[in-house]
């Protein structure tokens, strides 16, 4: 019976790559990214002592920017547009105001903390998330992550059921387009993804009291986008499975590191580089940009747009790849190298 | 109308699934493809329905719209009721409101699943299951219809009325074949093509099948030539190739009147000296 079992399992790659791949991989996130420390913020500094001031800041403050012509506007506007964490506004002879981007949570804490560290030098204001709750912050990742669960997950065990049922090799045959079979899988999850996220949004503003201080219209494109990804991934696991169990295996794969690695959870900025750059490589990284930018801070398309450009090269080639794929699945006549008298008289 | 293929060849990698086979399908009749496990005939079907492009080849099938297929799975949506099934199909094809309709009452009347409409198909029975699926292949009234072993996994009470509606559907003007791999079944087609490793090694009716068979079979005690035999219930059969009359008497037993042939045996006896040539020819 032992010996069956460890025969099973070493043709089994899948589980294998689980046993192996999935301790690698918890192992490398808890020991490297999950950190919650924050050893600097990048910070703007305006107003007509910013020179003088940022002189004098302690090295946690990472000063990115001095502008003696710059106003408190100023600092909030690099802060809705994420270009600091942080922004410190200089007047004449009064004490200089910092800003706090209350998006970033353990940035923000870090640097409240930071700044009452300097005692009564600093006034300090927290924007976009005064109270710093940490559900204004979660709720638009979770956003993102209950759309990557059904795109990813439930698209795929959809689709293979499909393919275990031997119902896909019936679609094949029947007077379907491949891209009719492929619309008609897809179209469904994608409404209720939508419908998730609309739920999910409402319900966070009502339960939570998160605000939503963008665009709806921008969000509303933005969910779009990074939805086409994660269901052109969930049509790429459909692709490489055969049993709903292994579309499942697969798609933890992809899911997790989401989770884990997008900045939902840990900071991207405290992780190192070696594990960050996983991070800059899942869509759902892009997404709570977005989600964040817009329903917090109230950014705009001028701000968010290297997201959408990323998500949307994302979409085209993930989902136009799992396209391709599963319609080589439904009309490998297209794909064969079809030679001699073979042809179909019609 | 013929459908049909003409000397297709297919190859899964390295492995030839089918090596010139041909099959001739006319309008109102059946053809049977049997064989064993492996023997080619999903692949076959699969080429003739234009899941499969052969590598080399021709196929003879009308347009996908007048292509009614079942494959091995049966082919129905289990989370779907039993008109919910034939919904989906008849939007598939385009049938109209009233020809769906009445092709539903006729078809699962004619199937005996009349009272399983709101029935989520993986409620149904395995049979019932089967003819759900030889419904919705049906549905459209196809001009080619193929089915994929309709029967396997299915009682004998459910073999009986599953065959009685391929026989309609051929009555009824389609062109229609279907692989098994019950030799009972073949043996009522009009004609059988017996695929064995990817080749045709027997096509023709039965009577002509049975009629090319060389040689006679006997029912000895004891095998004498193991290769050439085989179990049949509780009694042993063995096939002489080149003896009409009664067999020499061995160290095994006496003299042997040759038994009286049946279509089973003889399909049997072709496969394994199909598989003894091969064997001979790897030795030399």
């Amino acid at each position: 019976m032992i010996v069956k079992e460890f025969r099973e399992l070493r043709r089994d790659r899948r589980t294998m790559g689980m046993l192996i791949g999935l301790p690698l991989l918890l192992l490398v996130i808890f020991g490297y990214a999950a950190n919650f420390t924050v050893s600097s913020v990048s910070t703007v500094v305006v107003g007509p002592s910013a020179e003088a001031v940022s002189a004098q800041l302690p090295e946690f403050f990472d000063v990115v920017e001095v502008d003696a012509a710059g106003d408190r506007q100023a600092g909030v506007d690099d802060l809705r547009d994420n270009r600091a964490d942080a922004a410190l506004v200089t007047g004449g002879s009064g004490t200089p105001l910092l800003l706090a981007d209350g998006s970033s949570l353990f940035t923000a804490q870090a640097t409240v903390a930071a700044a009452n560290g300097a005692g009564n030098a600093l006034d300090v204001e927290v924007l976009f998330n005064p109270d710093l709750k940490t559900s204004w912050v979660m709720v638009p990742g979770l956003i993102g992550l209950i759309m990557a669960f059904i795109g990813t997950i439930v698209t795929s065990l959809g689709l293979v059921r499909e393919r275990q049922d031997g119902t896909l090799e019936q679609l094949a045959v029947m007077p379907f387009r491949p891209s009719d079979v492929i619309v008609g899988k897809i179209a469904p999850y994608f409404v209720l993804a939508y419908v998730d996220m609309v739920a999910v949004t409402v319900l966070g503003a009502l339960l939570f009291g998160v605000p939503f201080a963008g665009s709806v219209l921008l969000f509303g494109i933005g969910a779009a986008i990074f939805l086409l990804v994660v269901l052109g991934l969930g049509v790429l696991i459909s692709t490489i499975s055969q049993t709903q169990g292994q579309a499942i295996q697969t798609a933890m794969f992809f899911v997790m590191p989401q989770i884990l690695l997008s900045g939902m959870i840990f900071p991207l900025a405290s992780m190192p580089w070696g594990v960050r750059w996983i991070g800059y490589g899942l869509p759902l990284t892009y997404f709570i940009e977005i989600s964040q930018g817009i329903l917090l801070r109230g950014a705009g398309l001028g701000s968010l747009w290297i997201s959408f450009l990323v998500l949307a090269a994302m979409a085209v080639v993930v989902l136009g790849g799992a396209v391709l794929r599963f319609r080589r699945d439904l009309a490998p006549s297209l794909d064969t190298d079809v030679t001699g008298e073979s042809a179909a008289t019609r | 109308m013929r459908f049909g293929v003409t000397d297709i060849h297919h190859e899964f990698g390295d492995v030839r699934a089918l090596r010139g086979v041909d099959l001739d399908v006319p309008a109102g009749s059946v053809v049977a493809v049997v064989g064993g496990d492996g023997a080619g005939k999903t692949t076959l079907l699969r080429c003739l329905v234009g899941r499969y492009a052969p590598s080399s080849g021709t196929v003879r099938r009308p347009s996908s719209e007048l292509i009614g297929y079942m494959p091995s799975t049966s082919g129905t949506w289990r989370d779907l009721t039993v008109d919910e099934n034939i919904d989906f199909i008849a939007s598939a094809y385009s049938m109209t409101s009233s020809d769906r309709d009445r092709r539903r009452a006729d078809l699962l009347d004619h199937a005996g699943l009349s009272g399983t409409a709101d029935r989520l198909a993986r409620d149904l029975s395995g049979g019932m299951r089967q003819k759900l699926g030889f419904v919705l292949a049906m549905l459209h009234e196809p001009e080619l219809l193929v089915l994929d072993e309709p029967s396997t996994g299915v009682d004998p009470v459910s073999r009986v009325e599953l065959w009685r509606l391929i026989a309609e559907a051929a009555a009824a003007g389609m062109a229609v074949t279907m692989a098994t791999t019950y030799l009972d079944e073949a043996e009522r087609a009009s004609s059988v093509t017996v695929l064995d490793r990817g080749r045709a090694i027997a096509v023709g009716t039965r009577d002509e099948v049975m009629g090319s068979f060389p040689g006679s079979i006997t029912a000895p005690e004891q095998p004498s030539v193991p290769a050439r035999s085989w179990r049949r219930g509780r009694s042993v059969r063995e096939w002489h190739p080149t003896s009409h009359g009664p067999t020499e008497p061995t160290s095994n037993g006496p003299a042997l009147e040759p038994a009286e042939l049946d279509f089973e045996d003889v399909v049997i006896a072709r496969l394994l000296d199909d598989r003894n040539i091969d064997e001979t020819d790897g030795s030399t």
